[in-house]
């Protein structure tokens, strides 16, 4: 029973059954456990290894300068803007800058099909969830760390960029976009 | 020693300490009563992401789900964990509780800490989710609560452990060892230890940087909080592990089948399941790929082999039990002729299915690194630990409260014929539902969001897959079959303790 005290020596050689059961699990996790190493070496997509510590001033710094410098611009030479933020079409391979914070994915980016950035991941006031729709791949965007994430689009067009990360009251409003032309 | 404290109990023929009978009933009827609150906000919660319904303001709703998270992982768990010790520990071993006056310190600061809690929450003071990644913030005394109900299940987990030593000494049962239930629970309250000074290692510091002391790191924070959030449900898993065991001996009058392939399965979870932390961290960014791997990767399969361990001995078990009735025709006749209508029964078999076959192995998936990019913060973790903790220990335990009632309250089953379906309501609500959230789950619909159609009419808003809609009826269907689960549940256990009829 097992609410009651056992034999004095519990102790025994256990069963065939059990040990051929045994014998399978032991092999079964011993792959589990070999393919997880393995297919990070052969599988194409892991996540990024890359991260730095970043102050508040020097992010600003960084994201102001890089929208500055790549933000769109009409044919009449008008900066671009979709919905008050920032279209920003930086130069194919270069540093990106993305930057979470309530409740607005920051600038809005246009990235070139085919072509592979780094993009640098942040956020400024709460921990915001990137999350890129629909093919949903997502990284936390952490308020002093600067997450690096090298990506080359490989489908054009608009997707959207949730946040899955509890951000306060306005959290389901902070819809981005991401364009890859 | 044996006074007018104990009592023998004719079904068992247990000695039991009176003293400790009313603290197992003071923490289960604590455990219920935040199972209703609890249950009151998965309904609302439910009823909110099912967007057919969208009941709650978002305000509400965010506040909603925080409560619903604290009184179930937190409150109604862990009260019914320290019930569960008392039990093993005492009443197992006919020996008086070590002492009873610490065990009502301790249940005390729990109540304490339980209401700061909820009032901070329902007052708005903490809308920041169970988790509370700084930099939210909430009210100090929130984490003054959590801190209090802590330090209680700290006490009652060190009075479990002095009341193994006081039965020992006294030499309350037979010889050396304990029966497999009290085992199991020793090794939950091991865990227990261990997860709660990681507590102490975040909810202080917490505390502090909530009253302007320090400053709080948010990836560190994250790092450390895990490790308590983690391994939480490492001390549910051995739990309702050792309640299956009870269970199955209770229900069938199952024999272990090998106490030293079982003991051992239980002594890997101890050494090797708070580890595997990281695998809530994989898309974080200041921990290195290759320490997550080592964490999430190699002694987690350690502690994955002993669930696989206890996946062969408790089924077995209680198959050789029902053939030993004579059910020996065929491969299933015990299978078929088990006490399907014994809520006991039904609710541990669920619980044995549904914690193995979805919560198991989803768990096992997700949390590995390349599966992880995807499903992180996506409603199929949600599903996964409704697969986990409630499919599996809330069951368990809802199961165990069919013989907790006329054993230790002493009062017959009221409304058995309720109690009978109340598992399968339960079972089948949290199937439907946790597959629900896993499949739409799959199509990226995020954790913790009050509006998928329209996002609060943000102007970027666009259209989900519309197959998305089909799983979200699926889960609100589940939902709704688990609400009235519980809510039959609830009415029977407090129906009994008032109305039941007294046993002997
Ligand atoms: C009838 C029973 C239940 C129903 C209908 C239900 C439903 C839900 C729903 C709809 C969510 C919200 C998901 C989201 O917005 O992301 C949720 C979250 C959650 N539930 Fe339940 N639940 C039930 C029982 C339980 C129980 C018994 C436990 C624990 C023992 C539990 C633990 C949690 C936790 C920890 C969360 C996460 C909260 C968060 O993300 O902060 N639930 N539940
Ligand atoms: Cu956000
Ligand atoms: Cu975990």
């Amino acid at each position: 029973m097992s609410i009651s005290v056992p034999d004095k020596v519990w102790w025994k050689p256990i069963d065939k059954e059990e040990k051929i059961w045994l014998f399978l699990a032991i092999i079964w996790m011993a792959i589990s456990f070999l393919w997880m190493p393995i297919y990070h070496f052969i599988g194409k997509q892991n996540p990024s290894n890359e991260s730095y510590r970043v102050t508040r001033e020097q992010w600003d710094t960084l994201t102001d300068d890089f929208i500055k410098k790549y933000q769109v611009k009409d044919a009449s030479g008008n900066l671009v803007t979709m919905n008050d933020i920032p279209v920003v079409h930086p130069p194919a391979g270069s540093d990106v800058y993305l930057e979470g914070r309530a409740w607005k994915w920051w600038p809005v980016l246009e990235l070139e099909k085919g072509k592979t950035y780094r993009v640098h991941l942040s956020a400024v006031d709460f921990q915001h969830g990137l999350s890129i729709y629909p093919l949903n791949i997502n990284y936390m965007a952490l308020p002093g760390y600067d997450y690096i994430i090298t990506m080359t689009p490989t489908t054009s067009g608009e997707f959207p960029i949730l946040c899955n990360e509890f951000c306060g009251i306005g959290h389901h409003t902070m819809v981005g976009k991401l364009i890859v032309k | 020693m044996a006074g007018q404290d104990f009592r023998t109990c004719p079904t068992t023929g247990l000695k039991v300490h009176l003293p400790a009978e009313n603290l197992i009933k003071a923490n289960a009827v604590a455990a219920v009563l935040l199972l209703l609150i609890g249950g009151i906000a998965a309904a609302g919660v439910a009823l909110t992401r099912w967007p057919a319904i969208h009941l709650l303001p978002a305000d509400w709703f965010y506040r909603i789900l925080t409560l619903h998270g604290l009184a179930m992982l937190i409150a109604w768990i862990i009260f019914f964990e320290i019930a569960a010790l008392y039990m093993g520990a005492s009443v197992l071993l006919n020996s008086r509780l070590a002492a009873p006056k610490v065990g009502w310190l301790a249940f005390l600061l729990m109540v304490v800490g339980v209401l700061l809690i909820a009032v901070m929450v329902l007052w708005g003071q903490a809308d920041v989710m169970f988790t509370s990644y700084p930099p939210l913030k909430a009210n100090p005394l929130y984490y003054l609560g959590v801190i209090l109900f802590a330090v209680g299940a700290l006490i009652g987990c060190l009075l479990f452990f002095a009341t193994l030593y006081k039965a020992r000494k006294e030499g309350t049962y037979p010889h050396g060892s304990f029966p497999l239930v009290t085992f199991g629970l020793a090794c939950a309250a091991m865990i227990a230890i261990s997860t709660l000074i990681h507590g102490a290692a975040i909810y202080i510091p917490a505390f502090l940087w909530s009253l302007g002391f320090m400053g709080m790191d948010p990836a560190a924070y994250r790092l450390v909080w895990w490790a308590l959030g983690h391994s939480s449900q490492q001390i549910n898993v051995a739990a309702m592990i050792s309640v299956w065991y009870l269970m199955g001996t209770l229900t069938v009058g199952m024999k272990p089948i090998n106490q030293k392939l079982c003991r051992t399965a239980f002594v890997l979870y101890v050494l090797f399941i708070n580890v595997a932390s990281e695998h809530h961290l994989l898309v974080d960014p200041a921990i290195s790929n290759a320490h997550k791997i080592w964490n999430t990767g190699y002694v987690m399969h350690l502690a994955v082999l002993a669930s696989m361990i206890h996946a062969l001995a408790v089924p077995a078990g209680i198959e050789v039990a029902l053939r030993k009735k004579g059910y020996t025709s065929g491969l299933f006749e015990w299978l078929k002729k088990a006490p399907w209508s014994n809520p006991g029964f039904s609710a541990t078999a669920l619980s044995i299915f549904i914690f193995g076959f979805m919560g198991g192995i989803t768990g096992v998936t997700f949390g590995s690194e390349q599966v992880n990019i995807t499903a992180h913060n996506t409603w199929r973790i949600t599903g996964h630990f409704h697969s986990t903790v409630v499919g599996g220990t809330t069951l368990a335990f809802m199961g165990a409260t069919y013989y907790i009632l006329p054993l230790i309250f002493r009062r017959e089953v009221l409304g058995m014929g309720w109690a009978k379906l109340q598992p399968w309501f339960y079972g089948i609500g949290m199937i439907l539902m946790a597959g629900g959230m896993m499949l739409a789950g799959a199509y990226g619909i995020p954790r913790r969001h009050w509006d998928i159609v329209n996002f609060g009419g943000s102007p970027f808003a666009f259209t989900w897959d519309p197959t998305v809609y089909m799983w979200l009826s699926v889960f609100g269907i589940g939902a709704l079959l688990a609400v009235v689960g519980g809510a039959i549940y609830i009415l029977v256990t407090v129906g009994t303790v008032f109305f039941g009829r007294k046993l002997e």
